[in-house]
This record gives structure tokens, C-alpha cells and sequence, in this order.
């Protein structure tokens, strides 16, 4: 059913048709509209049986998935930026256990200084933590994603991660389609446990395990991610066929076949690089994009099937590695090991930096014309940076750099009013 | 592709206003993305909010810098912002108000501007009169689907009943449907003017 509704609600909607049994959560901008609907639809009884745990922290979030997975439940939680990190510890617990959670994590920059507003630095940040990682494009793909996720969680017995921007799409209100009860009852069975912890029938799980078998165990976690690197298709044909529409797989090429140039690119922005390539192609330009949508596991031959042909490869992220660069890049360059071709790395959108049309279109340009640096920093406000730079070797105690910097530039601007 | 944008303070429901429209031009068919530019919202600091309307899926994600039509919840925003940015001079502006351009101080600069495509409304006091509370976003969306002809006021009514009930229902559509036939009356005495 065609609904116009809210990121969140879309997605709480969907979790809520995947029947978990529980779900525990810990307020944190911008995913708390997901979990304030689930918590709904529990106090309602339109999502039962299922256990609503308020927490009081990430940490507890993550530790009580893991306790109800253990015990066989079905489990969800959601979270972003600094809620991700506090569940550190318990997120890689979470994976070297092979539970399969299934957790939103509405992607927000990660302080200091404190920013609220979209980025993908949290989940980056998370990118080896043995979860599998999905990034959604649109409300719609983000809703099929969560539906795709528990399937896929459950098949592999390890725990997925379901990225979407914050704000940009949690808040976004845009025309989704809801499938039925029925629909998702069809594609998704009842969960069964390929470990439980029963009274009746005691086990251990999570043994410690020394030099003898460490590695054996760690590199069984990789082989699951290798063997989601066929499931993820499969499952996302098998949906398809279901509800009739795409949604997930790996990777997706945008008008790159015969393209000279490629961006490269993750999650919500795909929608605005897709425009200025139509624009650019309009104007005879051989211009084309692939959205990555699974980041762990990494599709390195997929990658490489899909760019080694272009001239250029430019990969567009919305995270700094500080002290190298790009994240998403250094992988792509793996997936074109051997292959010559100029690779850009372009750093947007870092604490919800909007990134617009006309900065797209100036960046491709350079691009196309091989002018742009290895790594380039789209929007920078260079005459900022000069001055604080300017500042700190002026004289002593030259202070802070955030509160210089929007003194510099004023409040308004700074866009915290 | 339209494209709207909407200026007002924490607690005059700017956000809300942006997802009614969308949804009211999602009742009639058309696709529609509506967002806010996000912060850490507090009542009374200025608020923006977007909503774009096509006939095909909308997938950019921009901010909205080159509106069609302002709608301005706040008239002393005025002095704080520059909400003009960015307005085409074949825009659209309804601004809540009960005073004139010339009364704003706006009298010269709005000639750059199609004088029946910018107009002013007491919506504050209709949804005073008709909810019991200053929140003019209802108003100002009735005013709006008169003024740009861009939704229904049906729709605008029916978006509001989807999302509120009760009094709070029937008060913001009644609201919205006296800002509609105000704006109206408005565009018809401008036409005889």
C-alpha cells in the first residue's frame, strides 16, 4: 500500500511486520522516531508477543540483543554516533558470537565537537566490527532492507546493520510502499536459532578461546561474510520476485556501463549525484555511478567488474579517516588492484554538510578534466581553516578551534541557531 | 517540479507543515519529499523546513536554494534571515501577518515580485479564532492551495485529518479553510484592483 509517511515511521512499520520478539533501545538522535513508533506499536499490542526494554544505555542495548538472541529470540535494536560507539564492545561480541540482531543505525557524525547531523562516521567506524553492513538510498529501499536484513541475519547466524542517513531520510517524508503482514510473513519464517540457551538443554556459548583456535574462529566470521556475498543477491532477487521491486543486492550501476568517469558513492546522496549525471549526459558528458549497498562484506570482484573499465573513478564519502583520507576508497583501490585508472577521493557531507547539485557538478568537471587533488574536500571553506591555522601559531593559548571558528563565522552560519 | 520552502520558529509546527503538503499532494497523486533542515530545535529559534512536488520520483536531497514559493510563518523573521533567498520573481509568498507589505517595511522591494503572487494573511488569528492557540501552519496551508493553486484545499483538509484528530482536526481545517476563501477574496479584489 502507497503511503506518504516519515523514514522512521516506514521503517518502524517494517520492523514491526518482521515480528521481533524483542527490542531494546536507548534514545538517541536521529533514530529515537523508530523505536518511539515501535514502543507504540507494543503498548498498542499491534506488534505482540514482543518485549520492549528501555535501557539506560547503548551498552545495555547491545547487551540485552545479545541476551534475547542467545535465548532465541528475534531481536532489533537501532541507534547512531555516539550511541554506536558505546555499544563497541558489545557490537563485536555480537558478531564473534554469531547472533543475528538486526540493528538501524541512523547514520550522524560522531564528536568532538558535537554535531548532530548526518554523516556516516559512526557506522565507518564500526566497518570491521564483523556486522554486516547496509546502506539504503531512499525510505523505500531502507524499508525493504530491514525485511531483506532479518533474513539475511538468520540465514548466516550473524548480525546486520542497517545504515540510513539521518535526517535526510529518517525525517524525510516521501511516498513508500508497505507490503502486508501477509507479504513479509511469506518471505521472512518464524526465526530458528542455530544456538540457544535453554535450562533444559544447557550449553555454553561464548567460550574463551586462545592462540590454538582464535584465529580458526575469527576466520570463520569472514567466511560468513563471504558467503553473504552470494546470499545478499539471492535474497534480493528472491524479494523482488515477492514484492516486485529492487531493493538491496550489492551494488547498482547507474549509466556506468559506457562511462568514461564513475562516482562512487554510498547511501541518500545517490539520488542527487544521479541528477547531475543526467544533467551531464544531457550535455554529451560519459558520465555514469555505482551505489555500493553492501560495505561488509565488500564486493571486491563486483567492484572491480563495475569500474575497471572507466578512465577515472571518483569516490565520494561521507567520512574522514583522519591522517590518510578515504575510507570507502581505500577499499574501491582494493577491488582495482592492478587496474590504471586516476582515483579521487572527495570528502562531502561530513556533519550534515548539504551536498548540493552545483558543488557536484563543479567537482565532476575537475574530475573529468584530471584537476582535482588525490584527496579533495568538497565545499571547504578554505579562508576558515587559513585563519584558525593562522591563529594557532600566533601566540599562547590560542584556544579551541570549534568555538574560534563559529565566533569567526557567527551563529547564523554556523547553522546552530 | 515545485518546489517550497518554509520559514517559521520552533513551535509553529514549520516541520509539520511541510510534511501536510506533502501528503496533500500525495492524496492527489503526484510525488512529493518533504524535510526539514534539522538542529537542535528549541522553541523560537528560526526553523526551516522543504517540500518538493513532481509528477515523477524526486530523488534529489539538496536544500532547497531556488524556491517557487516562500511560505513565512513569522513575520519577525524578516529582520533575522534572509528568506527572500533564492525567490524567483515569478514566486510564490504568503506571509502570516496581519500587516501590509508597506506596513513591513517590504513596500519597494516586493515591485521586483508578480504583485498577486505575494500575499499576506491573518493566519495567526484565524487558527487563534478557530483552534484556540497562535499556530498558523494549517492557515497558511489553505491560504497557500488558494493562493498557488498547487493543491486542493480537500487535500490540504484531508492531510490534516490524517494526521490530527478530534478538535485538533476539525480546528486546523476550519483554520485552513477560512485562510483559503481570505486569500481568495484577496486574489479576486487584486484582479479588480
Amino acid at each position: 500500500m502507497l503511503r506518504q509517511t516519515e523514514g522512521s515511521q516506514a521503517v518502524a512499520r517494517a520492523v514491526a511486520m518482521c515480528r521481533p520478539e524483542v527490542i531494546c533501545a536507548y534514545p538517541i538522535s536521529p533514530q529515537t522516531h523508530i523505536v518511539e513508533a515501535l514502543s507504540d506499536f507494543v503498548r498498542t499490542e499491534e506488534l505482540a508477543p514482543c518485549e520492549f526494554i528501555s535501557v539506560e544505555s547503548e551498552f545495555a542495548a547491545m547487551s540485552v540483543a545479545i541476551g534475547a538472541s542467545a535465548t532465541g529470540a528475534r531481536a532489533y535494536t537501532a541507534t547512531a554516533s555516539q550511541g554506536l560507539l558505546y555499544m563497541a564492545e558489545a557490537l563485536y561480541n555480537a558478531a564473534g558470537l554469531g547472533l543475528p540482531i538486526v540493528m538501524t543505525v541512523a547514520n550522524r557524525a560522531i564528536g568532538a565537537p558535537i554535531n548532530i547531523w548526518n554523516d556516516h562516521s559512526d557506522t565507518m567506524s564500526q566497518r570491521d566490527s564483523g556486522w554486516i553492513q547496509l546502506y539504503a538510498e531512499t525510505n523505500q529501499e531502507a524499508l525493504d532492507l530491514h525485511i531483506q536484513a532479518f533474513k539475511l541475519a538468520e540465514a548466516l547466524s550473524a548480525p546486520v546493520m542497517v545504515c540510513m542517513d539521518g535526517f535526510i531520510l529518517t525525517h524525510a517524508y516521501e511516498r513508500v510502499d508497505l507490503p502486508s503482514q501477509e507479504q513479509v510473513d511469506a518471505f521472512l519464517p518464524p526465526f530458528e536459532p542455530r544456538q540457544v540457551l535453554d535450562p533444559a538443554e544447557p550449553v555454553t556459548i561464548g567460550a574463551m578461546v586462545g592462540p590454538e583456535a582464535f584465529s580458526e574462529v575469527k576466520y570463520l566470521a569472514h567466511a560468513k561474510q563471504m558467503q553473504a556475498l552470494d546470499l545478499i543477491p539471492e535474497i534480493g532477487a528472491e524479494f523482488a520476485g515477492m514484492f516486485g521491486r529492487d531493493s538491496g543486492g550489492l551494488l547498482r550501476s547507474y549509466r556506468s556501463e559506457d562511462a568514461e568517469t564513475i562516482v562512487v558513492a554510498l547511501g541518500s546522496v545517490m539520488g542527487t549525484i544521479e541528477e547531475t549525471i543526467d544533467e551531464l549526459r544531457d550535455e554529451g558528458v560519459r558520465i555514469g555511478a555505482v551505489a555500493i549497498k553492501s560495505f561488509r562484506p565488500f564486493p571486491l570482484e563486483e567492484v572491480r567488474a563495475a569500474l575497471g573499465h572507466a578512465q577515472r573513478v571518483l569516490v565520494l564519502e561521507k567520512a574522514l579517516a583522519v591522517g590518510i583520507g578515504g575510507i570507502v576508497s581505500a577499499n574501491v583501490r582494493m577491488a582495482l588492484s592492478g587496474i590504471q585508472l586516476h582515483g579521487y577521493t572527495v570528502i562531502a557531507g561530513l556533519g550534515g554538510r548539504p551536498i548540493k547539485r552545483a558543488s557536484l557538478r563543479r567537482l565532476f568537471a575537475e574530475a573529468i578534466a584530471d584537476e582535482l587533488g588525490p584527496l579533495t574536500f568538497l565545499d571547504m571553506n578554505w579562508d576558515v581553516v587559513q585563519r584558525e591555522l593562522d591563529r594557532q601559531r600566533g601566540g599562547r593559548r590560542p584556544g579551541p578551534h570549534a568555538e574560534n571558528i563559529i565566533r569567526d563565522i557567527g551563529t547564523v552560519a554556523a547553522g546552530s541557531h | 517540479m515545485f518546489q517550497v520552502r518554509i520559514h517559521g520558529r520552533g513551535g509553529q509546527g514549520v516541520v509539520t507543515a511541510a510534511e501536510l503538503l506533502s501528503v496533500a499532494a500525495f492524496l492527489e497523486g503526484r510525488h512529493a519529499q518533504a524535510f526539514p533542515t534539522f538542529g537542535s530545535e528549541r522553541t523560537g529559534a528560526p526553523v526551516v523546513s522543504f517540500c518538493r512536488i513532481d509528477d515523477r520520483e524526486i530523488r534529489s536531497r539538496e536544500p532547497i536554494s531556488e524556491p517557487d514559493a516562500l511560505i513565512v510563518q513569522d513575520p519577525t523573521l524578516l529582520h533575522q534571515v534572509n528568506l527572500f533567498e533564492g525567490l524567483s520573481p515569478d514566486g510564490y509568498m504568503l506571509i502570516n501577518t496581519t500587516r501590509s507589505f508597506d506596513e513591513l517595511g517590504l513596500g519597494e522591494f516586493v515591485k521586483q515580485f508578480r504583485h498577486d503572487r505575494l500575499l499576506t494573511v491573518p493566519a495567526a488569528d484565524l487558527a487563534r479564532e478557530h483552534i484556540g492557540r497562535p499556530i498558523p501552519n494549517a492557515a497558511l496551508l489553505g491560504g497557500f492551495a488558494a493562493l498557488s493553486g498547487l493543491i486542493t484545499i480537500g487535500s490540504v483538509a484531508e492531510a490534516i485529518r490524517d494526521r490530527f484528530t478530534g478538535r485538533m482536526a476539525d480546528g486546523n481545517v476550519a483554520a485552513a479553510e477560512a485562510a483559503f476563501d481570505f486569500v481568495q477574496t484577496e486574489i479576486r479584489d487584486l484582479a479588480h484592483a
